[in-house]
């Protein structure tokens, strides 16, 4: 073999035994992205892990400085690719707080409805991509085929299936149309049955659970010194969930149970994603129903386009005010502001300090896969293998655009 | 003609073996599992059920040595391009470079410090998918658009331009 | 928002070494200097009232042309009360600052994150080198004076051409 870093050697009964240095990445089937991964191997024993990230730094932040806020909404949809949009929930969120703005209700109650389809989405991702790294490759079959019908689901809703920055500042850009609740209801009924065939594939098969029973063990106290959050931090048995304990839009008013599990495994922390789906379904359900009629943005012509586009063609101060919008953006109030929600991968939060100005002046994304890939270099328990290695990262669901931005 | 009219039957087959040649490479095009980013997703959903790409023989490969087609799904950064370049020369010939996404074309959005704009600085590309990112039928559109590039390749016969040459 | 009691423990405990940056829009502020931010951080993190086991973010700003120029803010949370603080260190230029990972072990990368984008050095950080960029990168990124489009270059022709070049 050439060019492999022999770190030590030893001598061990008839043969020569050599600890290396093995490079995993950053092309790779099962690394979920551009991630590098440098492996101190003796054997098959993996003594020492190092990720190597930025393959995929494309520059967000600084790209932030320079956009309008609505100019900004596609840049965050690229962030966490799998689920987009969640991430532009968090980034209005923190907008409408510094412009200390309160969105009608109709379009709470859509905002949280995308967001929880969006959760199923990445969800769905990652429960079939666990047992493909594993090597049971039909699971990902499957779960793809319901995520097509949610992207037909977005598809219809918002126009795009993946990037869709539907969630904008004061509101959702359109509403409904018609014939959408009724889809997402028939979703909503399928989705349930389909899980629990997801389980019955893999759940009870001896080959899963004897790679992700026990495997990759995280404690309490040092998951929550790593800054795990979301379904990799409540596996460990940490009952915090950002939407019931600090509930935004209105999650607090429909009924949800947050998953937990004990173990703090790989296998916990599958079971958990899959239960949440269940409630995500719940929650959605009950948004269905609570719904009311009314506006689906924010009246105000200064900061949203006017929800009449006939208005445009009569009214000369509509025509400014949406001239002034896409050509200039809106100006927002000089503060700064840290808004945190439930991403479907943990705790996103956005840090925005703005000027005043129209463009702000500084964004941070607290990107929650950044903190959880962190956990590989942390203390992990029976992690020995180069194969419970594979499970642990598909366990911890990093997607790499969230991680380097 | 001669001697040769009217004397075979239905069942024989006359072609250039060019032609043939042509027709072995599009069937099997084996692209590298090279996603880099969100077109990385649209991609997987062409591979999966409902937009198979199975269908015309494209069967993913996760080493480069095995591989045809680099599909190139992603924003190509600085930091990654040395990468792309060293698979793209790990590819045996015949290979062809599919340019997926805007990014990928042409840097997209991403006109920053860390981004490379457009992997034809890095690699000769062949295809260019447009989209933010590519519907799976803009993909396999890509890929039939690619299958008819290589039918018109010369492979036995004088490239034009060398042939042009020598005139 | 008023002043959340738990300020008035840390303000008692500290005095002068802190100030209150006062009520933001979404969590209180506390201002303090590097040579007192460590000592700030283990004492929330360890006080039973406060008990701020969660270090959300860690970032860098740069307020270039003012003086001081760059700052670190840390977002802490506390899982068992459920309560935030923002806590801003203002560093002057060149920028230092101490390590909290001993605090909390998740500030490793955000702070090698920030070393990285602005150039802030974390004394005591056990592994100080880039994350984002390539390990032989010139500038950091996120400072006010970079531009958006880096420096032209085989990649990237629409790069700022270099001084000098």
């Amino acid at each position: 073999m050439t060019g492999v870093t022999v770190l030590q050697e030893s001598k061990r009964g008839d043969g020569i035994s050599q600890e290396v240095l093995l490079n995993l990445g950053p092309q790779h089937p099962s690394t979920h992205g551009v991630l590098r991964l440098v492996l101190q191997m003796s054997g098959e024993i993996v003594k020492r892990t190092e990720p190597f990230i930025g393959y995929l730094h494309r520059g967000t932040e600084k790209l932030a400085e320079n956009f309008t806020y609505t100019q900004i909404f596609p840049l965050t949809d690229r962030l966490d690719y799998v689920c987009p949009p969640s991430n532009n929930l968090g980034f209005a969120i923190a907008v409408e707080q510094l412009l200390d703005i309160e969105v009608p209700e109709r379009a709470q109650y859509i905002r949280v409805v995308m967001v929880e389809l969006a959760r199923i989405s990445g969800h769905l991702l990652i429960v079939g991509a666990l047992p493909m790294d594993l090597g049971a490759m039909t699971v990902l079959l499957y779960t793809m085929r319901e995520r097509e019908m949610l992207m037909d689901l977005m598809e219809m809703i918002t126009g795009a299936r993946m990037h869709t920055s539907y969630i904008r500042v004061g509101g959702v850009r359109e509403d409904f149309p018609e014939g959408a609740v009724e889809r997402i209801r028939e979703f909503c009924d399928i989705l349930p049955k389909r899980l629990v065939d997801y389980e019955r594939l893999v759940a009870n098969n001896r080959v899963f659970l004897r790679r992700t029973r026990g495997v990759g063990v995280i404690t309490p106290e040092d998951a929550i010194d790593m800054g795990l959050s979301g379904p990799n931090l409540r596996a460990s048995g940490v009952d915090w969930d950002i939407r019931r304990d600090c509930p935004y839009e209105i999650y607090d008013r429909v009924d949800f149970n947050v998953i937990t599990r004990e173990a703090g495994d790989c296998y916990d922390r599958w079971i958990c994603r899959v239960d949440e789906m269940r409630e995500s379904v719940r929650i959605i359900e009950q948004c269905l129903d609570q719904i009311p009629d009314g506006a689906f943005q924010v009246d105000m012509p200064t900061i949203a386009y006017p929800v009449d586009k006939d208005q445009l063609a009569c009214s000369m101060e509509t025509h400014i005010h949406h001239f002034e919008l896409s050509a200039y953006g809106f100006k927002v109030p000089k503060g700064e502001v840290y808004t945190a929600i439930e991403a479907p991968k943990g705790e996103l939060g956005y840090y925005v300090i703005s000027d005043g100005s129209e463009k702000p002046f500084r964004m941070k994304v607290r990107a929650p896969s950044f903190v959880n890939l962190q956990a590989l270099e942390g203390n992990i328990q029976n992690m020995k293998y180069l194969a419970d290695l594979i499970a642990m990262l598909g366990s911890l669901d990093p997607v790499i655009a969230e991680v380097d931005k | 003609m001669g001697g040769l009219e009217n004397r075979f039957p239905d069942n024989v087959f006359f072609s250039t073996t060019d032609s043939i040649i042509n027709w072995s490479r599009k069937s099997s095009l084996w692209p590298e599992t090279f996603g880099i980013a969100c077109c990385a997703i649209e991609m997987i959903s062409a591979g999966c059920s409902r937009y198979d790409l199975d269908r015309f023989g494209v069967v993913f490969r996760p080493s480069p040595r095995q591989s045809d087609v680099m599909i190139i799904a992603g924003t190509v950064t600085k930091k990654f391009a040395p990468v792309v370049v060293r698979l793209y020369h790990q590819m045996p010939e015949p290979r062809w470079v599919v340019a997926m996404g805007t990014c990928a074309i042409s840097g997209g959005v991403y006109n920053t410090y860390a981004v490379v704009q457009g992997s034809e600085l890095i690699v000769p590309v062949d295809v260019h998918v447009p989209g933010c990112p590519p519907r799976p039928e803009a993909l396999m559109h890509g890929l039939l658009v690619l299958q008819e590039k290589i039918m018109r390749t010369h492979v036995l016969r004088k490239d034009p331009e060398h042939a042009a040459a020598e005139v | 928002m008023a002043r959340p009691a738990f300020c008035d423990l840390i303000m008692e405990h500290f005095g002068d070494r802190v100030g209150d940056g006062g009520a933001g829009i979404d969590m209180h502020n506390i201002e303090v200097g590097p040579e007192n931010v460590v000592e700030l951080c283990w004492f929330l993190k360890d006080t039973p009232e406060l008990s701020f086991d969660f270090l959300s973010d860690l970032c860098g700003v740069d307020y270039y042309p003012d003086s001081p120029r760059f700052e670190v803010v840390y977002h802490l949370f506390s899982i068992a009360h459920q309560h935030r603080l923002r806590l801003k260190c203002r560093l002057g230029d060149p920028p230092h600052a101490p390590t909290v990972t001993g605090v909390w072990s998740t500030a490793n990368w955000h702070e090698r994150e920030t070393f990285d984008m602005y150039g802030i050095v974390f004394d005591g950080h056990p592994n100080l080198k880039r994350i984002y960029m390539w390990d032989e990168f010139e500038g950091y990124p996120m400072r006010k004076d970079f531009p958006q489009r880096g420096y032209k270059d085989a990649y990237n022709p629409f790069g700022e051409e270099r001084e000098g070049q």
